[in-house]
């Protein structure tokens, strides 16, 4: 059955079975292939994306929640986002796999948090996990974002 | 010992293939692998590292596989640095399997033993240089005038009299040029890009927008997705299945056997992977079906009471032992881990009746025509391998094996076809760090100096399973890393390998058997250290072997004295680190040195163990001596990305064996580093050097797995020496 939402602003619908998680709606239906597929049970982060502003796991997101609602993805961050600024300024990707996930829990704890202490940091970004040992520029990076207007 | 891998494995590759991919002449080859992309403007190629357009682009070839460690930038830096070009204006494309990318300490195209830029070191610049060269004979040609009277900067030649002309321009005519033979390079003291503090790397952008390629991301006209079930046993089988419910279900196309499980292909992977959960699969379990941690372990035990092989022995270890003042006795043991890259296994493959093409997130290009033509029929030059960027690797992306499948799928359905792995599939299909039994005993005389050492390891072989020919009476070089290059001197040691098969597929993972060797040494330094009654720093440079150090048997190390940096990075580690400062209760500095790939590194690990024995790294001080910086910035974020490694490793990583299965499935039962877990303040220095490159995608994941053990011991006395470091171990410690 049909189901419409926005996704990076455009109005999008699709017809997918309600149970297909948002995650490979992304990807394979709408061929927006910078959200990542990690774990599939919403432990590693790398499917990230906001839902109405919220980070939510979109691995365990079922596109039939997410009717009439906003997503947006690492590719409706838009590229300029002061978090991509950071993250491309202090070179925090190394494989590169997990960022986009980690860049859009940033966004959203920066979007609620201005100025997170480490410990905020912390709390909110312990759900990506990243294997190639990024966290130190991460948080640097997430440091970095907080200051820019 | 290099040429003998490079010979060995060269033998191992022609054994399986019967011809050699690609073409060489005068060194160069012209590439002319699928890769070359559908360019607007016509290209030159001086060489098989450069590719000039008419419109002055240049494109550098990247023959190592991406995987987080940065040869996508480091490997241009060397072409750009002789080449004469802007690097930030560089294109860089992943090169097609060829035998001009061979990797000449490794003797394959192959991406790992943290070799890239150590191969590429001489090999790239030259291949800048003579490009240059060919570029400016070009010009002066036209010109009419001396090369000499020529110099090339900045992607343009200027001659005599104003003359100028673009890299572009001059490609067509550079690339007949005759190959330049004598081909001299910059000192170092001129280089402009090498060392360059402030460059940035060329992959962050995509990486950022979120439109970098990996594997996973690939979509070819007409794909079909495929997701697969693989017996829970290693090395079980598929004895029957019932796939008519799976095959019910909306969008599946076909469902599959191959040799290793069934694959349920559909049009979409949702669709895959819910029909594949239906399937009702008996199992042939295979030899080991009845695997597990106790038939494992007793195992390990039994075979490490046969004497083993010797691969280094001076004096009378066993001798002098028994007549030494005093002497120490130990046993690690370290457990089967995971590699667990970030981006599943997976690979689009399309296998048609006289071609394949085959898209992989590979660090092993050169291997892939070969395994797919032996799984297809088809000949290996009738196979196109493209590599994306892969999504971590850590070794575990040399094997083939998922590649191989994904081939027999789409012959089986006649599509092209993605497989991707589930994160399940994935952690109970790995090539796994193998579980190991290090045994050692040391003899101090009165004075507290060693006098003897005995290092006794098993632990099952990877290369008798990937690379057999490596492996001569008994050694498997790549297994006694770490341990070959013993650091100290020590007049009388033995030195000695069992060999032992637990049943659990073995793979390289990160810095391979370092992280078993090294590990186990350097813990029990500090214990050797701890029964003389000295400090750990100060026993370790008193010890030190400052004369030739030998690297008898793995070929991955320089086989050049280290004892004297060594001494300069204890020393300097001991500085920065603040070491012996008084701690609170709870807390303890660990220190471990070591010498891996031709990089020496000493770290100094600060923790806390609580009072139930939870254990948090406030901070790890690295001093690192890694020859020249060819990325600086990058070589920083190596050592930030291996401690990190390690250090998850050693804290938490375990894989267990249940039913000839592993137990763990997912990241909530193979545990790995989150940020709030990862060492909170990491202060890495390197040694100013302009030495050759040192390897540093590697060495830094075991050197700091000891110093956590050791500063473990420091903050509550407890020896731990069944690893990982965990509440449980320490209790019982």
């Amino acid at each position: 059955m049909k189901i419409s939402f926005n996704v990076n602003g455009k109005q999008t619908s699709v017809d997918v079975p309600q149970d297909t998680p948002l995650l490979w709606v992304l990807r394979d239906t709408l061929g927006l292939t910078g959200t990542k597929f990690g774990c599939g049970k919403a432990l590693c982060g790398a499917c990230t994306v906001h839902l109405n502003g919220m980070a939510v796991r979109s691995c365990q997101t079922a596109i039939g929640s997410v009717s009439g609602q906003k997503v947006t993805t690492i590719e409706g961050l838009g590229g300029n986002h002061k978090v991509q600024k950071a993250w491309m300024k202090l070179d925090v990707p190394q494989c590169g796999y997990c960022q986009p996930g980690q860049m859009m829990s940033a966004a959203a704890l920066l979007a609620s948090n201005k100025n997170p202490s480490d410990a905020d940091i912390d709390g909110f970004m312990s759900g990506n996990i990243c294997r190639c040992g990024t966290y130190p520029r991460i948080r640097a990076a997430i440091k970095d974002a907080a200051k820019m207007a | 010992m290099e040429n003998m891998i490079k010979n060995e494995t060269r033998r191992d590759f022609l054994k399986v293939s019967g011809t050699v991919a690609g073409g060489l002449a005068l060194g160069f080859y012209l590439p002319n692998g699928p890769r070359v992309a559908q360019a607007a403007v016509p290209t030159h190629s001086p060489n098989a590292w450069v590719k000039i357009g008419t419109d002055n682009s240049i494109t550098i070839m990247c023959a190592r596989s991406e995987m987080g460690q940065d040869v996508y930038t480091s490997m241009p830096i060397l072409v750009a640095e002789e080449l004469e070009v802007d690097l930030n204006k560089v294109k860089v494309e992943f090169a097609p399997p060829a035998e001009v990318y061979i990797n000449a300490l490794l003797g394959g195209q192959l991406t790992g033993g943290s070799t890239s830029v150590r191969d590429a070191w001489e090999k790239l610049r030259k291949a800048g240089a003579s490009a240059r060269m060919m570029l400016v004979a070009a010009a002066a040609s036209d010109w009419g005038v001396d090369a000499a009277q020529c110099k090339a900067a900045n992607g343009m030649v200027t001659g005599p009299g104003g003359k100028k002309a673009t890299y572009g321009s001059l490609a067509a005519k550079a690339a007949t040029m005759e190959v330049p033979k004598d081909v001299p390079l910059k000192p170092s003291s001129q280089f402009k890009i090498v060392g360059n503090k402030g460059q940035k790397r060329l992959d962050t952008e995509v990486k950022v927008k979120g439109t970098a390629q990996f594997g996973i991301d690939t979509r070819v006209p007409g794909m079909l997705y495929a997701a697969v079930a693989m017996a829970p046993m290693i090395g079980g089988k598929v004895a029957s299945y019932d796939d008519s419910r799976a095959k019910s279900m909306p969008g599946v196309k076909a469902v599959v056997q191959y040799s290793r499980g069934v694959a349920v292909v559909a049009d979409s992977y949702w669709q895959a992977k819910k029909a594949k959960d239906l399937l009702l699969i008996t199992w042939d379990a295979g030899p080991n079906g009845d695997n597990d941690q106790k038939k494992i372990w007793d195992g390990l035990r039994t075979a490490s009471e046969q004497p083993g092989a010797v691969f280094r022995e001076h004096g009378d270890a066993e001798g002098t032992m028994g007549s030494a003042a005093k002497t120490i006795e130990a046993t690690y043991q370290l457990p089967f881990l995971s590699h667990s890259p970030m981006e599943p296994q997976n690979t689009t493959a399309d296998v048609r009746a006289d071609k394949a093409i085959i898209i992989t997130p590979t660090q092993f290009q050169q291997l892939v025509p070969h395994v797919v033509a032996g799984a297809t029929g088809l000949k290996p030059e009738q196979v196109e391998v493209h590599t994306t960027f892969l999504g971590g690797g850590f070794g575990r992306r040399v094997e083939v094996d998922y590649t191989i499948d994904a081939a027999e799928i789409s012959k089986a359905v006649g599509a092209p076809v993605k497989m991707v792995w589930s994160r399940e599939d994935d952690m109970t299909h790995d090539s796994y760090r193998p579980a190991s039994l290090m045994k050692l005993s040391a003899g101090l005389d009165s004075s507290g100096k060693p006098v003897a050492m005995r290092f006794h390891a098993t632990s099952p072989s990877i290369s008798a399973r990937l690379f057999p020919s490596l492996v001569k009476d008994g050694i498997d070089p790549l297994a006694v890393e770490g341990i070959d290059n013993y650091p100290y001197d020590t007049p009388n040691i033995k030195l000695t390998y069992q060999m032992h098969d637990t049943g659990v597929t073995p793979g390289y993972w990160r810095g391979v058997s370092h992280n078993l060797n090294a590990v186990a040494l350097e813990c029990f330094v500090d214990e050797m250290a701890n029964a003389a009654g000295k400090d750990p720093i100060q026993f370790r440079i008193d010890n030190l072997d400052m004369g030739s150090t030998k690297h008898q048997w793995s070929g991955l190390s320089a086989g050049v004295p280290v004892g004297a940096r060594m001494k300069r990075v204890l020393e300097e580690v001991r500085a920065k680190s603040g070491w012996g400062k008084k701690l609170p209760a709870g807390k303890g500095m660990g220190v471990a040195v070591m010498e891996g790939y031709n990089t020496v590194i000493a770290m100094v690990a600060e923790v806390t163990v609580s009072a139930d024995y939870d254990v948090s790294v406030d901070k790890v001080t690295a001093v690192v001596d890694a020859g020249t910086l060819v990325h600086p910035d990058q070589a920083l974020a190596q050592m930030q990305g291996t401690i990190n490694f390690g250090q998850s490793a050693c804290m938490w990583g375990e894989i267990t064996i249940k039913n000839g299965g592993v137990e763990q499935t997912n990241f909530d039962t193979y545990r790995v580093a989150r940020m709030n877990e990862a060492p909170k303040v990491l202060d890495i220095h390197f040694i100013k050097s302009d030495s050759t490159p040192g390897g540093l995608g590697e060495p830094g994941t075991a050197v700091i797995q000891p110093a956590i053990g050791n500063a473990i011991f420091a903050a509550c006395g407890k020896r731990v020496r069944t690893l990982p470091f965990t509440a449980e171990h320490i209790r019982g410690a």
